[in-house]
């Protein structure tokens, strides 16, 4: 697996041979090696390349507003790993985040309590999950059309309900959650932090952890040994809409309104980030840890570049560069 | 040889009477006893078509008999899905369906029985507990493997294979049933295998063998029962027949 946490070091063993450690020097002569920590040899790379090139990345100020900028993406690649572990993909998650948003915006336009706002906006997402997730297992439809499907749809449904228009959201609370910080960083990256653990735990350390990656690598050998195959898939389109739903907050706390437009770059990012995290996209291996440092890292490349005066065009060749060249070393993972 | 017998012995583990299964217009098998006894292998043979894959997914609740009683343990056994059969104790080993090659041995062996420590409301997986017991598992059935961390994609096919059978006889299975345990496996490696089903029955497993080859049944095996044509048509003492019996049985010529 991509990172160590879930391959423990070989301690000896009783029964089984011994396995000797490889030695540091095959380590990296390992393109499996690369592969695994392509998102953290890539950070390190960019922080050390911008900070030559603009000391002013290193800066404690724009670490923290580089951080706070990832933590939406962070939480967004979250949801997508677990889509990806089971060998599908959300398509939907950048609309849907822009659906929650809209419908927090309204909601609290509407008079109701920010809460009960976030709140629903999060069950809207969630209930999209839900839906996918119905519709790819119940509905035997390929998760690509489905997703490409409710992204048209929801994006709609955010053009009529909202009419189009931006919907300016003035809450103390959002306000506090964009702009307040707690020790060294601000709220969205907490909230970021809290999503890495939750799902952190809930990939290596439950049995709907070990069924998601069972049914991502062999759906079929996965039910006949009893696990509800459809349900853990359903289970991970519903947790790539919630995470939406936090997303669509800590979006409309940033930027101060609901934006009835999608941010499509942030559905090609959570993709990009799965795939710089050595998640496998046919399913079956994942990390938590991985994708959460390919957001940071793809949020520090669009940072470094700002900083550098690159015009804002070379991002997403930057972006789509560095992706297609970490799918090449991927192949190489064992 | 002697005649099929109808009456289950008393210490059968498994017993079927009169069992047909057909898809459609077609018939799988039609009229079938058969039985297993306690801590035996007992042995299925047959020439292709002849009814044993598919009496076998029956008796496992794969596929529901047309008619015919199935006991197992000495209960009347209605298992609508092979999960209601392996809650009462039958296992299968599966030829391609077997584990999941993303993860460990260890994740394999206790895959949808994993072992969990309950924490408050949440309830955590006991990796530790897994692995050590994992490990036990594997000695006890002097099976070799690098590590229990180790992906299963990894592993050779007879090693694959040991840890599928590993798992179904590791969860207290009182039934094993495999299906051409040593079809994809070299020499080597078949001869692994073999010496672990008869590690098994040395437990006290009893095992279903469904296999193709003569010698192999002849080596394993307590009793042979013979298929064809949708019919059990012969039941032997595996030591008392010959291959030249067993073909002749299996091709009809006796």
């Amino acid at each position: 697996m991509s990172l160590p946490t879930d391959n423990a070091p070989a301690v000896p063993r009783a029964g089984a041979t011994e396995e000797s450690r490889p030695s540091l020097a095959a380590l990296l002569l390992d393109p499996s090696f690369w592969a695994d920590w392509a998102s953290v040899v890539g950070l390190v790379g960019l922080v050390i390349l911008f900070g030559i090139t603009q000391p002013v990345f290193l800066s404690v100020a724009n670490l923290q507003a580089l951080l706070l900028a990832a933590a939406i993406l962070v939480v967004l690649s979250i949801g997508q790993t677990f889509v990806v572990a089971t060998s599908g993909i959300d398509l939907s998650l950048a609309a849907a985040v822009m659906l929650g948003a809209v419908i927090l915006g309204l909601v609290n336009a509407a008079g109701w309590g920010v809460l009960a706002a976030c709140l629903l906006a999060v069950l809207a997402t969630s209930a999209i999950g839900l839906l996918n997730g119905v519709l790819i297992t119940a509905g035997r439809i390929p998760d690509f059309v489905v997703t490409l499907g409710t992204l048209s749809g929801i994006t709609g449904l955010g053009l009529i309900i909202s009419g189009g228009e931006p919907t300016m959201v003035g809450s103390t609370f959002l306000l506090k959650l964009a702009s307040g910080s707690f020790g060294p960083f601000g709220y969205p990256v907490w909230v970021a932090i809290a999503a890495v653990v939750v799902a952190h735990i809930a990939l290596y350390h439950t049995r709907f952890g070990v069924h998601l990656l069972a049914t991502g690598g062999q759906a079929e050998s996965a039910a006949a040994l009893g696990i509800r195959t459809n349900r853990v898939k359903i289970a991970a389109y519903t947790i790539s809409g919630f995470c939406a739903g936090i997303a669509a907050i800590l979006l409309v706390a940033r930027i101060g309104s609901a934006e009835p437009q999608i941010n499509t770059s942030l559905l090609l990012n959570s993709v990009a980030a799965v795939v710089l995290g050595g998640v496998s996209l046919f399913g079956g291996r994942a990390s938590i840890l991985g994708p959460a440092i390919g957001a940071l890292m793809l949020t520090a490349l669009v940072n470094g570049l700002t900083l550098l005066s690159v015009s804002a065009f070379y991002q997403p060749l930057a972006v789509g560069a560095i992706v297609v060249l970490a799918a090449l070393i991927m192949r190489y993972q064992k | 040889m002697s005649a099929v017998h109808r009456t289950a012995p008393a210490d059968a583990i498994l017993a079927c009477e009169g069992l047909s299964k057909h898809f459609g217009g077609i018939r799988a098998f039609t009229d079938v006893g058969f039985q297993a006894r306690r801590g035996e292998v007992t042995a299925v043979i047959g020439d292709n078509g002849a009814g044993k894959s598919t009496l076998i997914r029956c008796l496992v609740g794969v596929h529901q008999p047309d008619g015919g009683t199935i006991h197992f343990d000495g209960r009347p056994h209605p298992f609508s899905n092979p999960d209601e059969a392996r809650k009462a104790g039958i296992e299968t080993v599966h030829q391609n369906l077997a584990l999941i090659d993303e993860l460990t041995v260890a994740q394999n062996l206790f895959l949808n029985r994993e072992i969990v420590r309950r924490i408050g409301p949440f309830a955590l997986l006991d990796r530790k507990a897994m692995k050590t017991q994992a490990r036990a598992m594997l000695s006890r059935l002097s099976i070799n493997v690098p590590s229990v961390t180790q992906r299963v994609r990894r592993l050779s096919g007879g090693q694959r294979q040991a840890i599928s059978i590993c798992r179904a006889a590791g969860s207290g299975a009182k039934l094993v049933v495999m299906d051409e345990p040593t079809a994809a496996l070299g020499v080597q490696e078949t001869a692994n295998v073999e010496a672990l089903i008869r590690k098994l029955r040395e437990q006290g497993v009893s095992v279903i063998l469904i296999s193709h080859n003569f010698d192999q049944v002849r080596r394993l095996s307590d009793q042979i029962w013979v298929m064809r044509a949708g019919k059990m048509v012969a039941t032997v003492r595996a030591s008392e027949t010959t291959g030249n019996e067993l073909v002749a049985l299996v091709t009809g010529a006796a």
